[in-house]
């Protein structure tokens, strides 16, 4: 079974990479099956993970009838599939959209603002304050202040209520171009990972399935 | 289906037949053979250039070629590569090795088979080092088949002698929690109680008999943490939960594509150390001294790399000669247009 | 009252969220460990209603006999297949060795996989036909993409030695620079940006003012 399993595999990996060449049904065949396999797992997993884990056992095992309001909640968003009575969902909907405004809010506003302001106002020439200037490499002087110029301008070219000129210009147009360095950096890591990923797809059809490689 | 794509289909059924059966042995190129192989793709994207210049343009699917040739060949080549290991994966390493033994590292399982080829080799040489190290491991995951990779990177680090000399005890040298649907509320709760967010582990054995974890109530019993991760949840709700919430002490690995967004909190000593891609990867196997996959596809990502700017050049050289033609060809076109009736 | 109570159960919900930051205490963990479970099963059944539409949607294609409608009857049949057997094999569905399992490890696994590794050729093939040095801000982007490109990877050093570059601007050196410094501070700049907005429009939607999530009447 695992061997007929293999060449399944290698058959649906193949059939994906064909469509490099064009769209053709083996293409079209395993791109469905994919659909649906994809589809039926997700349903699998959140039924077994979620409704059998935590809201069954959690009110037969654990006595915790206020999860009835979840399964409440839950039911209510499936009736978005009914026409007539689709707008009930909007109260599942509110309470998604509620749960994660109130949580964002002060977790982006700690983690993302607060802390990376805190972390850019940092002494420039020297390691800490009260410390010595320029004991640290010229790298690391550059880098500093790289980093609190850059942030600043870059936050300036984002702000579009007020016309880019004079000097707020300048600053923002350093600001484009740290942030077009910023851009290319991570272009250069999707390559990476995009390769990456192809990488272990090879090493699979290579190595698992012909056994070309080690 | 037209004939020629039929009889593609069958050549690549019976190649495949072919080398499934008939062979044996792994196919390994000495190193004359790869430098070899390498000089040839060299002179052939030359070629490929000065025809550009000439002004022949390729087609996507020469592109697609070279890519699949620049994956493949070098599964076959010997080739050594120096890997030097960067700040940020010498801070992760050295953040494990000050820890004492018998500390508790708690480590996060939030990506799928998909990111595996770049996270993989991170999760396996981890737990080596920390089984090295005598830390005790508790396992968990964000993502539902997180807790697969787990095990899978568990039975790869048995394989190693010394590791499999300890005779490590599963519940008291490592524990896997399993997955748990929330996202971030899950990291949440645990800050206030393990055991809210994981009655039983990952085999079904109640929480509190199992020795590792029975004393374990929230972070303030947890001395790292250890993230990889391929999306959300990940990296990104443990730095906003984990660390700036309960102060817990945070490494992560993460795919290549979301690494780059990952270097503010690394600068605000919000991550320890990180592991970027599968460069990552093999630097931290470099740094531990645990050879594996990592360091095994660096010559293939070293290859597709050089291909993609060697085509990126030739593009804008195309672009350019393009440019430089038009703008020479312009005159001409001008007079003609000045010329009375010309339209 | 179809718009008025979503409206209020968002603001309910919210400020629940952000009081249990200061005040992490009874009531508000309660409260939080209830919405969070909450959340959690609401999320399962968006899975389900997500799954359910797609069989809705190719069941009428297959009826209406559409173009490509064959495709369709293999999305509904390869879902039903993994459902059944995911379904009959109880709690320890995902055990290895399971029916499960092996659709999991053996069709599942490879094709997401060969999906997300198609994109290799593809930003190979866009970069070759679209990345292209028009102006300055085009000129720094591809540079340090380059740079990055060359720098992480072990063949940036071995160029670096055969060109005796000093090895404080070895290509790797570089990279990293770059990754750790203005990476830094771009990703930086547009991180609190980001947040800016996710807090402004978090108020806006705690405060009702906000009211796209509620769709049209």
């Amino acid at each position: 079974m695992e061997v007929f399993g293999l060449w399944l595999a290698a058959f649906f990996t193949l059939g994906i990479i064909s469509f490099l060449y064009k769209d053709n049904p083996w293409y079209k065949f395993s791109e469905a099956v994919f659909i649906g396999i994809s589809a039926g797992y997700w349903f699998v997993v959140s039924f077994w993970d979620n409704l059998y884990a935590k809201f069954y056992l959690g009110v037969t095992a654990n006595d915790d009838y206020m999860l009835f309001v979840g399964a409440v909640l839950g039911a209510m968003m499936i009736l978005r599939l009914a026409p007539n009575i689709g707008w009930i969902s909007r109260w599942p909907l509110a309470f998604v959209v509620g749960a994660i405004s109130g949580f964002y809010l002060m977790n982006y506003f700690s983690s993302n603002v607060m802390k990376q302001v805190q972390n850019s106002v940092i002494p420039l020439f020297s390691a800490d304050y009260g410390q010595s200037m320029f004991t640290e490499s010229f790298g690391t002087i550059a880098g500093k202040i790289v980093i609190a110029a850059g942030t600043f301008t870059g936050l300036i070219y984002f702000f579009f209520s007020k016309e880019h000129k004079g000097a707020f210009g300048g600053a923002a147009k350093v600001g484009i171009w740290v942030i077009m360095i910023t851009f290319g950096a991570s272009f250069g890591y999707t390559v990476m990972s995009r390769m990456s990923l192809l990488i272990g797809r090879m090493d699979f059809l290579f190595g698992q399935w012909l056994g070309m490689i080690k | 289906m037209n004939k020629k794509e039929l009889v593609a289909v069958i050549i690549i059924v019976a190649l495949s037949l072919i080398f499934y059966f008939g062979i044996k042995q792994p196919i390994v190129f000495s190193s004359t053979v790869s430098y070899i192989i390498t000089a040839l793709i060299g002179l052939v994207l030359l070629y490929i250039f000065i025809r550009t210049v000439g002004g022949k343009i390729f087609g996507r699917r020469t592109v697609f070629l070279f890519v699949g040739i620049a994956v493949v060949l070098p599964f076959f080549m010997t080739i050594k590569q120096p890997i030097k290991s960067s700040p940020e994966v010498k801070s992760l390493y050295d953040a494990v090795l000050a820890l004492k033994p018998d500390s508790k590292v708690l480590v996060s399982f939030d990506y799928d088979p998909p990111s595996a080829p770049e996270l993989q080799p991170m999760a396996e040489s981890f737990f080596m080092l920390c089984f090295e190290r005598d830390l005790k491991l508790i396992i968990m995951g964000l993502w539902p088949q997180g807790p697969q990779q787990a095990e899978m990177a568990l039975q790869r680090a048995f394989l190693e002698p010394d590791i499999a000399a300890k005779n490590l005890k599963y519940g008291v040298d490592y524990v896997n929690l399993g997955f748990q649907t929330g996202n971030e509320f899950v990291i949440q709760r645990m800050g206030s109680s393990f055991k809210s967010m994981f009655q039983t582990d990952y085999y079904g054995t109640p929480y509190d008999d199992i020795p590792l974890i029975r004393n374990v109530t929230n972070f303030s019993n947890i001395d790292f943490v250890f993230n990889l991760s391929a999306g959300y949840p990940g990296t990104v709700e443990w730095v906003q939960v984990a660390v700036d919430r309960y102060g817990v002490k945070l490494g992560a690995g993460n795919t290549a594509v979301q690494a780059p967004q990952m270097y503010p909190y690394l600068r605000a000593g919000q991550l320890v150390g990180l592991l970027g891609g599968l460069n990552g990867a093999a630097e931290f196997e470099k740094a531990t001294n645990i050879i594996g996959k990592g360091t095994k596809f660096m010559v293939s990502q070293s290859f597709a790399h050089v291909i993609v700017i060697a085509f990126i050049i030739i593009g804008n050289a195309a672009y350019f000669l393009g440019e430089k033609r038009r703008e020479e060809n312009k005159p001409n076109q001008t007079g003609m247009n000045n010329q009375p009736g010309a339209n | 009252m179809r718009r008025e109570i979503p409206l209020i159960i968002t603001a309910f919900v919210g400020i629940v969220f952000i009081i249990q930051y200061f005040i992490p205490h009874y009531p508000f963990n309660r409260l939080n460990g209830w919405f969070s479970d909450w959340f959690s099963i609401i999320g399962a059944c968006a899975i389900w209603l997500g799954a359910l539409n797609l069989m809705k949607i190719s069941a009428d294609r297959v009826y209406r006999k559409k173009r490509d409608w064959f495709y369709s009857v293999v999305i509904i049949v390869s879902f039903l297949m993994i459902t059944i057997i995911g379904f009959a094999g109880g709690p320890d569905f995902r055990d290895y060795g399971t029916g499960f399992d092996w659709l999991y490890r053996l069709v599942y696994t490879p094709l997401s996989a060969t999906m997300f590794a198609l994109l290799a050729f593809f930003v190979a093939s866009a970069s070759y036909r679209a990345f292209r040095a028009r102006n300055l801000e085009a000129t720094l982007l591809l540079v340090a993409a380059f740079i990055i490109m060359i720098g992480r990877v072990p063949v940036g050093d071995a160029i670096g030695k055969v060109l005796h570059l000093p090895e404080s601007i070895m290509p790797s050196q570089i990279a990293g620079w770059i990754m750790g410094y203005v990476n830094a501070a771009g990703q930086r700049a547009i991180m609190i940006g980001i947040a800016l907005g996710i807090v402004s429009t978090s108020l806006r939607v705690i405060l009702g003012i906000e009211r796209a999530h509620l769709g049209g009447d």
